[in-house]
């Protein structure tokens, strides 16, 4: 505001300097390039990773929805991926909660728990559970898959309904109870209204987080219970098969959609 | 019984105004994270412990797995190779992120919606496609080389060496540096700036001695949170390093997978984890790596 034009000083503050501005866009450049250049290899009609691809046919999106392993893979990582959703929905909300509406001693330590699982090294968690895993016969299940996912997951719940929760007026709550509002009807029609949005993206971080682990899954995998990374792990490393390039298109464009899908709506019931 | 309870009700916000159940459920709201904290404790915290323990106690109780590693000659290069591919990866993200951090404080909000857009996109679409993907770009024959060649560099391969998972990790751990710093930026007065300018400070001084000091926390939680998820990091060096050349992570999972070492996987993990610890206790005062992530999820 108060750079706008005017002085010498201040000329180039309107707009990006040219070096900026190549600066950004070669950023953009690599920040797109490898997400998007699955999608043409996917329509390779080539056998190998060749690419830029020589001839073009649909025939590894044939091979994806024709393979049984391929569609197992997509269904157990689909059904682990709405399981671990629902889990850790319900947990980070409560944890949003909690934190939010109360204070008490260790709240910061509390707050610090969540965090953790985005930073601790990846590695070393995913040797850890497995480990552990291993002892209480949870590897190689979906239970074991579901438990370790809602554990990854957790964080980005909470980080969301918090964030929605902090932009919430708690003078809504009070003017609901001066009319006359248990603080029942309050929470249903007052406080969810507010949050669900922060909710919803929640919900498809945590399913997005879940969809997308690999490092966990990789130790956790048996023969019988294999995740879409896992399995696509597998084509490059053991099977040289092309069929994750269609694999690796669907997911970007599926995981594209649910994280667009919570801007959207978020977007439509304030303009309305 | 509600009385006792009111002391632990918020100061702020609308005290003592709602009925006796608004206030009960105020009181209970702190016990609304034990679930997710036992979860944690349980399935997250314990198996790291565990983890740890067995380094000492397996196969014989005492420091042999940490000596063994000083001695077998080659898992100290393998940890100065991660650390200094990490330090690698974070320099290079700082250098390319700030500019693009810097600019999307620049713009208008709509761009700066973009920007963000395209910082977000990769960092949630999936981790194993942006893998396959650079495998496919540093491959023999692939683009990259191709590319160099046509610029006089022939025969360069990047795929199974260091320099092609440094590329690969400094694409995938952008996002954890954009976002840090561009909440860091995001709080500085510009009219700081005017303020060196009008006493006489050349544009490229003001913004060396007073935007770039003020930025100082968000480059030190970018650089912090990178560095640590590269150490950590498993899929890129597994699927494009090599096995004469590899970093940490490789070593530990070919120690669980193959030999079912978890005293030795555990030493080397311990080491992981102290230096985390060492590096999060040393920007602390400053700088909170894992919440400046909170962008990735909680912008609007």
């Amino acid at each position: 505001m108060s750079d706008t034009s005017g002085g010498r000083q201040g000329g180039r503050d309107g707009g990006l300097g040219w070096g900026l501005r190549t600066a950004v866009a070669l950023t953009v450049l690599l920040l797109i390039t490898p997400t998007v250049v699955v999608i043409p290899m996917s329509f390779s009609g080539a056998d190998t990773f060749q690419f830029p691809p020589e001839s073009w046919s649909l025939r590894w999106y044939r091979s994806f929805f024709g393979s049984e392993k391929w569609m197992y893979a997509l269904l157990t990582s689909v059904q682990i991926g709405l399981l671990v959703a629902a889990c850790a929905t319900v947990l980070g909300v409560a944890v949003a909660l909690g934190l939010n509406r109360s204070r008490f001693r260790g709240l910061g330590a509390v707050r610090t728990l969540m965090t953790a699982p985005m930073i601790m090294p990846g590695i070393v968690v995913a040797v850890a559970v497995y480990g552990v895993f291993i002892r209480w016969q949870l590897n190689g299940t979906a239970v074991g898959f579901v438990i370790a996912h809602t554990v990854l997951a957790l964080p980005f719940v909470v980080t969301a309904v918090s964030t929605s929760l902090a932009g919430y007026d708690r003078t809504m709550d009070v003017a609901a109870a001066t009319l006359g509002a248990t603080a029942w009807t309050t929470f249903v029609r007052i406080t969810v209204p507010l949050v669900a949005p922060g909710v919803l993206s929640g919900f498809a971080f945590a399913f997005v987080t879940s969809l997308d682990e690999v490092v966990v899954a990789l130790f956790l995998q048996t023969p019988d219970i294999q995740t879409l990374p896992v399995q696509m792990y597998n084509s490059i490393t053991l099977e040289i098969d092309p069929t994750i390039a269609a694999a690796s298109s669907l997911m970007v464009t599926a995981t594209t959609l649910v994280l667009l899908v919570p801007q959207f709506v978020r977007r439509e019931r304030r303009t309305r | 019984m509600t009385t006792t309870t009111t002391t632990t009700v918020p100061a702020a916000g609308g005290r003592g105004t709602p009925g006796r159940r608004g206030v009960r459920l105020r009181a209970r709201a702190a016990w609304l994270v034990l679930p997710a904290t036992a979860l944690l404790l349980v399935f997250f915290f314990y198996p790291i412990a565990t983890i740890v323990w067995r380094s000492f106690t397996e196969p014989r109780t005492g420091l042999g797995n940490y000596t063994a590693l000083l001695h077998d000659g080659v898992s100290v290069k393998v940890l100065v190779r991660t650390l200094v591919t990490a330090l690698i990866v974070a320099a290079s993200t700082l250098v390319i992120a700030y500019p693009y951090a810097y600019a999307m404080t620049r713009v208008g909000a709509r761009a700066r919606g973009v920007l963000t857009m395209i910082v977000l996109l990769p960092f949630w679409t999936s981790l194993m496609a942006r893998n396959f993907a650079w495998y496919m770009l540093e491959q023999r024959g692939g683009p990259i080389e191709r590319l160099l060649g046509a610029v006089g560099f022939d025969g360069v391969v990047l795929l199974g060496t260091v320099p092609g998972v440094t590329l690969a990790m400094v694409q995938v751990m952008l996002p954890f540096m954009v976002l840090p710093l561009y909440s860091g930026m995001e709080g500085i007065d510009r009219r700081l700036l005017d303020a060196a300018g009008s006493l006489g400070a050349p544009r490229w001084r003001a913004f060396a001695r007073v935007y770039l000091p003020l930025s100082v926390p968000g480059v030190l939680s970018g650089f912090s949170l990178v560095f640590i998820m590269t150490l950590g990091f498993y899929i890129t060096p597994a699927l494009l390093g090599s096995p004469q050349q590899s970093l940490v992570s490789q070593v530990i999972g070919e120690r669980v997978n193959r030999l079912l070492d978890f005293g030795g996987a555990g030493a080397l993990g311990g080491v992981l984890l102290a230096v985390t610890l060492v590096v999060l206790f040393a920007v602390s005062r400053v700088a909170r790596p894992a919440r400046a992530l909170g962008g990735a999820v909680g912008h609007e």
